[in-house]
């Protein structure tokens, strides 16, 4: 399932997320105290509509050749199922945004214990936005119009990861402490990790009645 | 006689039938008298002068807006659990009352912010919280009009409503880490030892049992429609049937 993944649309999230920080500039200016100031914020909204950009493939791809109706009737529960694919959205997307952001944090002149944190959060915070995507995407693999739904849905389950994550980078950056933060983050994963297993499944249920 | 009598909805259309003019009434009493009493019978606030009157809007607005969400998670929860389309219907009905309220409270919140902070919007734990409730509005609806099988939409949106409950309680303390706040704390509990004065107390209390009033007649009328048009559908599929 991993390997089957893994075989579409592995670069175009990277690439998404180049360009956006590639605009960010051209946006607000190319003085570099300032890029500096919002670089923390950038990288990670950057980084979340990257995420954003192949959350409707989690399922959509399964649902229309029948691969769906097959996994869901197969002994694995449909927990595990959800879980596996969120794991390969995270491998495929999540993993590779963390690897490319401090690389981008340079062209936006990140100060360097930031690019650290930077990694830090996203490693942490990409599961949880793997895991909300998932969600989202089981609610509405159903739908002929999902792209479009599942932003609006997905982006205001997005808010607490995001902005846990972009104060640990922004604080990482100034050189505070960031230990509370980096455990609300995790907080906010693990319960992710948790609870949106069954709450996916739960809609998957109901969209192959 | 349990309240699972009414989940049926012959009954739960005859119990309610008249009901929604007795809230709507009472709702506009109230509001008549608590508004013209809080407007034209109320001194101005010593510091905040007469935008103080405000108040009597944003606050029962907010508290609406809040608690039309408690409504939707529990009418969710009640169909999730035992299946009443009843409460389904309600679920759906409560939303857009819920942002309507949500954006009269942003709104007002704005015109008082402008005179008394100097600011339209300032990004503030209690303003954004309320930002991102209606953010949620939005996505649940959205869902439910992009559903066409109904016990389908009411499942999925009841596990969103479910899931976004969380995350809206989640998002509205993690705010606070984020910023601090302009608005001021909460001057209307029960169990405060400091609370606003009494003299604006009173209307307060009756503009918020008007608004309170107003959403179960709103909230009643547009369940008694959801349950007209869930029916009709049913004739019309019954009447094609024939046909064919």
């Amino acid at each position: 399932m991993l390997a089957v993944r893994a075989g579409g649309g592995f670069g175009l999230g990277l690439a998404f997320f180049l360009i956006v920080v590639v605009l960010v500039p051209f946006g607000v200016g190319p003085e570099t105290g300032r890029l500096a100031l919002i670089a923390p914020g950038v990288l990670w909204i950057g980084a979340l509509l990257a995420c954003l950009l192949s959350l409707d493939r989690i399922f959509a791809l399964d649902r229309e050749d029948g691969a769906l109706d097959l996994l869901v009737t197969a002994p694995l529960p449909l927990e595990a199922l959800v879980l596996g694919k969120s794991l390969a959205h995270w491998l495929t997307t999540g993993l590779p945004l963390c690897l490319a952001a401090p690389a981008l944090g340079i062209l936006l002149n990140l100060g360097w214990p930031g690019h650290l944190w930077l990694f830090v959060s996203l490693l942490i915070g990409t599961p949880a936005l793997s895991l909300i995507g998932a969600f989202g995407a089981a609610l509405t693999v159903g739908l002929r119009r999902g792209g479009m739904l599942l932003s609006i849905l997905v982006l205001p389950l997005y808010v607490p990861t995001l902005l846990f994550g972009a104060e640990i980078a922004r604080r990482g950056t100034e050189g505070m402490a960031v230990g509370t933060v980096l455990a609300l983050l995790g907080a906010v994963t693990l319960g992710c990790l948790a609870v949106l297993p069954f709450a996916a499944a739960a809609a998957l249920r109901v969209n192959l009645r | 006689m349990s309240i699972w009598t009414y989940a049926n909805p012959v009954r739960f259309m005859a119990f309610t039938k008249p009901l929604v003019p007795v809230f709507g009434a009472l709702s506009a009493l109230c509001l008549a008298v608590g508004l013209i009493w809080g407007f034209f019978f109320t001194p101005d606030d010593y510091r905040m002068g007469a935008t103080v009157k405000i108040f009597y809007i944003h606050v029962p607005s907010a508290l609406v807006a809040i608690n039309a969400w408690f409504v939707m998670l529990i009418a969710s929860l009640i169909w999730v659990i035992r299946r009443h389309h009843v409460s389904a219907l309600v679920a759906r009905a409560a939303a857009p009352i819920g942002a309507t309220m949500t954006v009269i409270a942003l709104i007002t919140g704005a015109v008082w912010g402008q005179p008394m902070w100097g600011t339209w919007w300032e990004w503030d734990p209690r303003l954004t919280s309320f930002l991102i409730l209606f953010l949620f509005y939005i996505g649940y609806m959205a869902l439910w009009e992009a559903i066409e099988n109904p016990d389908s939409a009411a499942d999925l949106t009841s596990i969103l409503c479910l899931v976004g409950s969380v995350f809206a309680i989640l998002s509205r303390y993690a705010v606070n880490f984020w910023n601090q706040g302009l608005h001021q704390g909460a001057s209307m509990s029960l169990d405060a030892e400091e609370n606003v004065s009494d003299v604006f107390w009173y209307p307060a209390v009756v503009t918020m049992a008007g608004f309170v009033l107003l959403f179960a007649a709103l909230l009643l009328l547009r369940t008694r429609t959801e349950i007209r048009a869930r029916r009709l559908n049913a004739l019309l599929l019954r009447e094609r049937m024939q046909d064919a």
